[in-house]
C-alpha cells in the first residue's frame, strides 16, 4: 500500500501553461443543491482533473456518476484513510451495490473538504476507468486525510459526470466543483 | 463550456546560501487554487515544511497526517498549531505538492491538501487555516529544530484559474 502512495507522487499527471485547460466550473449558490452535472464533456483532451471545495448539510459523503449509468455492477472502489491517530485504516467496495461511487466525505459540515481526482484517459473505448483521488478535511480536532482509487467497469468514453447526495442530504451553498482538461502529445 | 489554459507558473525561488528558514510569496491574485512544487532538502532533520498564511502566527491552524514507512501506515493531529505541515523533506531528499483550495475568497476556512516524500517516509496531509480572510500571502518556512533550507531547494508556486 506504501508503496501505491509513493507511486501516485511521482508518476502524476504533470500539467504545464499550455496543456492544462479549464472546462467549466460550478458553484453551489444558496439554499444548496442536491446534484452537479458536468455534461457533453469535450474529448479532446488525455486526462480529467477534478478539483473540488465543498460542504454538506450533515456529516455524509457525496457521490459520483459516470455517464448517468445506474449499473451498480460497473462501480468499485479501494482507499486508505487516516483519521489523526493509530494507524491508518484500507477498505474496498468491490460488491457493487451502489448506483454511484462515493467523491469525498464530508465531515463537519461547518468546513470544506478539498480534493483533486484524476480521471486517467477517459476518452478511451478500449479501456475500463480508473479514477484516483487526494482529499480531506480537517477540523482543528477531527477530520480525515484519503487516498482514494475508483474503477468504473465500462469502456465507454466518459462524456458526463453527475456529482451527488443521497438520502435527502445537500451539498451546501460556496461548494466549487472545477473540471479540467489535460492534453497528452 | 469555456475553456482557457491555466496552471500559470507564477514564481519560483532557489534557495542559496545556508542561511534561508523561510520565503514568502506575495504576489498571486487573480487565481481559484495555488499549487506549491517543492523539491529541496533541510539541513538536518526529517519534518514536513510549515505554511502559514498573511503572516498569522497564532495557534489558527491545524493538521491531519498519513504516512508510511515502508512497512506500516499510521496517522497523527496537530490542532491549534502556529502552522500547517506540508509536504515532508529531509536531509537527502524532498519532493512534495501542495495544494491551496480556494485561497482568495473571504467566506470561509481555508482547506490544504499537501503530500511528499522525504526518503525516510511518504505523507499525505490535510490542513486547516481558521480564517475567512483571502490569502494574500503565504510563507513556507522550516518547522522547530531545523534551521534552514539547503541550497539548492526550489519552491515553485502555481496558478489555476477555474472557467
Amino acid at each position: 500500500m506504501l508503496n501505491i502512495i509513493a507511486g501516485s507522487l511521482s508518476v502524476g499527471v504533470t500539467p504545464s501553461t499550455s496543456s492544462y485547460e479549464s472546462i467549466a466550473t460550478t458553484t453551489v449558490g444558496s439554499g444548496g443543491t442536491q446534484s452537479i452535472t458536468f455534461s457533453s464533456i469535450p474529448a479532446t483532451y488525455t486526462h480529467l482533473q477534478l478539483r473540488t471545495s465543498h460542504a454538506t448539510n450533515n456529516t455524509t459523503n457525496i457521490y459520483f456518476r459516470i455517464n448517468g449509468s445506474t449499473t451498480a455492477a460497473e462501480y468499485g472502489y479501494h482507499y486508505i484513510v487516516g483519521t489523526g491517530s493509530g494507524s491508518a485504516s484500507a477498505a474496498s467496495d468491490v460488491s457493487h451495490v451502489n448506483t454511484y461511487l462515493p467523491l469525498a466525505y464530508n465531515s463537519n459540515p461547518s468546513n470544506f473538504t478539498a480534493g483533486v481526482f484524476d480521471f486517467l484517459d477517459y476518452t478511451s473505448t478500449t479501456k475500463n476507468k480508473t479514477i484516483r483521488g487526494l482529499y480531506g478535511q480537517d477540523n482543528n480536532g477531527s477530520g480525515y486525510i484519503q487516498f482514494g482509487s475508483s474503477l468504473w467497469i465500462n469502456t465507454a468514453a466518459i462524456t458526463s459526470l453527475t456529482i451527488l447526495s443521497t438520502g435527502g442530504d445537500y451539498i451546501n451553498q460556496y461548494s466549487s466543483f472545477a473540471l479540467y482538461g489535460i492534453k497528452g502529445v | 463550456m469555456a475553456a482557457g489554459s491555466t496552471y500559470t507558473p507564477i514564481a519560483t525561488n532557489t534557495v542559496s546560501g545556508s542561511s534561508t528558514s523561510s520565503i514568502t510569496f506575495n504576489s498571486f491574485s487573480g487565481y481559484t487554487d495555488i499549487v506549491i512544487i517543492s523539491n529541496g532538502t533541510f539541513n538536518t532533520g526529517d519534518n514536513g515544511y510549515n505554511l502559514t498564511f498573511n503572516s498569522d502566527t497564532g495557534t489558527n491552524y491545524s493538521t491531519t497526517y498519513l504516512y508510511g514507512d515502508g512497512s506500516s501506515a499510521a496517522s497523527v493531529r496537530a490542532s491549534n498549531a502556529n502552522a500547517i505541515s506540508a509536504a515532508r523533506m529531509n536531509t537527502s531528499f524532498g519532493v512534495g505538492i501542495t495544494h491551496i483550495m480556494n485561497y482568495a475568497n473571504s467566506t470561509t476556512y481555508k482547506t490544504v491538501l499537501s503530500r511528499g516524500n522525504s526518503g525516510a517516509l511518504v505523507n499525505a496531509n490535510v490542513g486547516l487555516w481558521r480564517s475567512t480572510s483571502a490569502i494574500t500571502s503565504l510563507t513556507v518556512a522550516c518547522p522547530a529544530g531545523i534551521s534552514n533550507f539547503v541550497a539548492g531547494t526550489t519552491f515553485t508556486l502555481y496558478g489555476i484559474t477555474a472557467a
